[in-house]
């Protein structure tokens, strides 16, 4: 899932009959630092209760349709949930290798 | 499959029930050298990793929904190992 935010909502009147009652926002992509990528999408709001300014998160692809009550539809992302904090490791189990890590130019 | 570091942790109360009470990672992929890329993911964890941990990750619809036990099931990635050695051939 990537993290986006929501900017603002669509309306469409014509739509496959399997879309009736789906709630499409527009959603601006983010990158891991909440921040913009400057890439838009469409999602289905799978959590029923995003809304503009919010931070959610975004799950793509046939996944997407299966966040839904109906969930055989034409999809292809969806929002599955808002955030509500983001703690970010900042010690240093994120700047030192915490796994053995042998590259090719180290000769082994 | 990718490794990748867990980087965070990520809290949403208002989330679909497919991840009600599963925790939820943000992990970032890692290069050869083992340094982080900046393309990420925030991944469903079913190994106990946690922060700073280097981490085997799936990001394939099927195989989380096998690893989950859910079908349907919105969710795509997941970290399924801690890695403890990885090692480049030359």
């Amino acid at each position: 899932m990537k993290f986006g935010r929501v900017v603002g909502t669509v309306v469409t009147t014509v739509k496959y009959d399997d879309l009736e009652g789906v709630k499409f926002l527009v959603v601006h992509v983010l990158d891991e630092n909440q921040g913009p990528t400057g890439k838009f999408e469409i999602a289905a709001d799978a959590t029923e209760q995003a809304g503009p300014g919010e931070l959610v998160f975004m799950v793509a692809s046939r996944e997407g349709s299966q966040a839904l009550p109906e969930w055989f539809v034409p999809i292809d992302l969806a929002i599955t949930g808002i955030v509500d904090e983001v703690e970010v490791e900042t010690g240093p189990r994120r700047n030192e290798p915490t796994a053995r890590w042998y590259s090719a130019d180290e000769g082994d | 499959m990718y490794i990748g570091k867990v980087i965070g942790t990520v809290v949403a109360t208002i989330k679909i029930d497919h991840l009600a009470k599963r925790k939820l990672l943000l992990v970032d992929m890692l290069d050869l050298e083992g340094n982080e890329t900046g393309y990420y993911d925030i991944a469903v964890d079913v190994v106990q990793a946690g922060p700073g941990d280097t981490v085997l990750v799936i990001d394939e619809g099927n195989g989380a929904r096998q690893v989950l036990d859910l079908d349907p099931g919105a969710i795509r990635a997941v970290i399924v190992g801690i890695v403890d050695e990885v090692s480049i051939a030359a």
